[in-house]
């Protein structure tokens, strides 16, 4: 019953460059993670309003998905594609703002609209929104990339029939320092899913 | 495919700081909930289930250096010790570690505090926990809002499946801070008296903060009395809004489905629902309509918000090792705060502890970010 696993397609968003499968798509000019991401956006043609209200975290993880789904055809009624997401700083850069706005009691204006960015796993929402995600999600922490526990959480996922297919990676936002490397694994495509391939694509760029 | 199971466990908690102590305190009808005006966490007053800080470094002194660590570090170093000693399993490379929060050391943000700004990485807290105990393998962080506690039994049952561990210990903990009673209160979803969950009446949330820690095993030599069997676990999302949930209920209706379905029962199977019912008017809602679509609307269910309010990122895990002990003792609790029906469709709230023959039981947990978590569990015949 163990079917082969392949890893059909990768995005990289670092370094103000968006790469799809190694290649450049989009390199901006702006240090500045919200003003690039925002030219990134309008580059890729991604239209979709909700776009701006999401935080940087989601922003992130929201166009290096999208970057990847929009190739797959997906139907506009559901799609039972997993999304496994990581990273080490969780949600801080957003805690830290709503944190500002409670500081003190003569400056108290905490926002439901920030406040609820105050959890990693609400890109996973954001994606799941916009493609239609019935789908199992889960957001884990780690110090690092850890490509030995998306690979086997992945491949649970798929060969139980929980997923047809699973988006993985790692999408960290802190301070003004953002990665993002995310890859669909599903029957199909030419690399095959193991640690070493997901290691060797999160370090080829 | 090896069995897995949830064996030894512990709650830390205000009515108690081990598992039994707090059975009896709910099976005497007594709530962890007290009502507090204290302007250093909220400007206005609030009930809530809290942990005296004072209290809590009194009772770690009495096995470490309670200077060392943050609070949250303590309550969760000393309920997992609790789990750790009772099972006698030999942490080795085939141990796992999962760490189940939401916010985590987020106290460490505010400005009076003691501890480094480092100390809020959440995977420094799961170094903390590591390093305490001596795991030797890295901790894993499950944080996906309000279903972490559950999904980090799901997480803990996969890994044990693609044979990466013989044994899980997860330790769950969140604590009621400024940070969180701000966030919640700005949805205007807090309640300064007791929380009501699906009451007519209901008036809103309570926030609570507990430690609940459980070993997950593939092993039966590892079970104790109130060990139960993982029949089928699902995560879903709903694909609708991430801070409201959907109004069909659509991801909490898949997600009971599919664990329904790999569990291999129907829903007549089901003896006990512990449900989530946060007490606010769209979540409670929202379950009833999933409960009903699966037909689980005679079936008596409960929300254990009235004891020890939503513990956030260990309240699935902390609501499923009560669900453990009221199958071992064949009784379901009530559902604390509730007088009368206040969501538009039927389902079957338990009104006071009553003893019934419990074999089967549903744990579900919705979040935001549009997640929702099921798990079926099985009493075992130990």
């Amino acid at each position: 019953m163990t079917n082969k696993l392949h890893i059909k397609s990768y995005s990289h968003i670092k370094r103000q460059t968006v790469s799809v499968n190694g290649n450049v798509v989009f390199k901006g000019d702006d240090a500045d993670f919200p003003n690039f991401i925002k030219s990134a956006y309008k580059h890729l043609k991604t239209s979709y309003s909700k776009f701006f209200k999401m935080d940087n975290l989601s922003k992130l993880a929201f166009l290096a998905a999208d970057t990847l789904l929009m190739h797959e055809s997906l139907s506009e009624e559901e799609n039972n594609i997993a999304l496994i997401l990581s990273n080490k700083a969780s949600s801080l850069d957003t805690d830290r703002k709503h944190q500002k706005s409670i500081e003190n009691q003569e400056e108290y204006f905490p926002s439901p609209a920030v406040f609820v960015y105050t959890l990693p796993n609400i890109c996973l929402g954001e994606i799941s929104i916009k493609h239609k995600l019935y789908s199992e999600n889960s957001f884990f922490i780690f110090d690092r990339f850890n490509a030995e526990h998306l690979y086997l959480y992945a491949n649970n996922l798929l060969q139980n029939n929980k997923a047809e297919k699973v988006l993985c990676g790692w999408v960290d936002f802190d301070e003004n320092s953002y990665e993002a490397f995310l890859y669909l694994v599903e029957s199909k495509g030419e690399i095959v899913h193991n640690t070493e391939e997901i290691n060797r694509l999160y370090n080829l760029l | 495919m090896a069995k897995t199971y949830l064996s030894y466990n512990n709650i830390f908690s205000s009515l108690g700081f081990d598992s039994e102590t707090v059975i009896e305190k709910m099976s005497n009808d007594v709530s962890g909930l007290d009502r507090y005006d204290n302007n250093s966490l909220l400007p206005q007053p609030f009930c809530a289930s809290l942990l005296s800080t004072e209290v809590v470094r009194e009772e770690f002194n009495k096995i470490s250096d309670a200077s060392k660590y943050t609070k949250l570090e303590q309550m969760l170093i000393l309920s997992l010790k609790k789990v750790l000693d009772a099972s006698s399993i030999t942490l080795n490379e085939r141990v796992g570690l999962i760490i189940s929060t939401t916010k985590g050391n987020i106290d460490v943000l505010e400005q009076e505090s003691s501890f480094h700004e480092s100390r809020s990485y959440l995977s420094e807290l799961g170094k903390t926990l590591k390093d305490f105990f001596g795991f030797k393998s890295e901790a894993i962080v499950v944080s996906n809002a309000c279903v972490s506690g559950v999904l980090a039994i799901s997480v803990a049952k996969r890994f044990i499946a693609e044979n990466r561990y013989d044994h899980v210990f997860i330790t769950s903990g969140d604590l009621v801070t400024k940070f969180i009673l701000s966030g919640f209160n700005s949805f205007q979803a807090l309640s300064s008296e007791p929380c009501k969950p699906y009451d007519k009446n209901r008036i809103g949330i309570n926030l609570g903060e507990v430690a609940a820690s459980i070993l997950v095993t593939s092993s039966k030599i590892h079970l104790n009395s109130e060990a139960v069997e993982i029949l089928g676990d699902a995560t879903c999302n709903d694909a609708n809004h991430i801070s409201g949930p959907s109004r069909t209920g659509e991801g909490l209706y898949r997600s009971v489905k599919a664990a329904m379905k790999e569990a291999s029962i129907k829903a007549s199977d089901v003896d006990y629902v512990s449900a989530h019912g946060t007490a606010t008017a769209f979540n409670d809602e929202m379950e009833a309509i999933a409960f009903n679509r699966l037909q689980l609307e005679n079936v008596p269910l409960n929300s254990l918000k009235g004891y020890f309010g939503h513990t956030l990122g260990a309240s699935g895990l902390l609501e499923t090792i009560v669900g453990m002990h009221s199958v071992k003792k064949n009784l379901l609790f009530s559902s604390k705060g509730f007088t009368e029906l206040g969501v538009s469709q039927n389902i079957n709230i338990i009104t006071s502890n009553t003893p019934k023959t419990l074999n089967v039981f549903l744990k579900t947990a919705s979040g935001f970010g549009g997640c929702n978590t099921a798990i079926v569990f099985q009493k075992t015949t130990n």
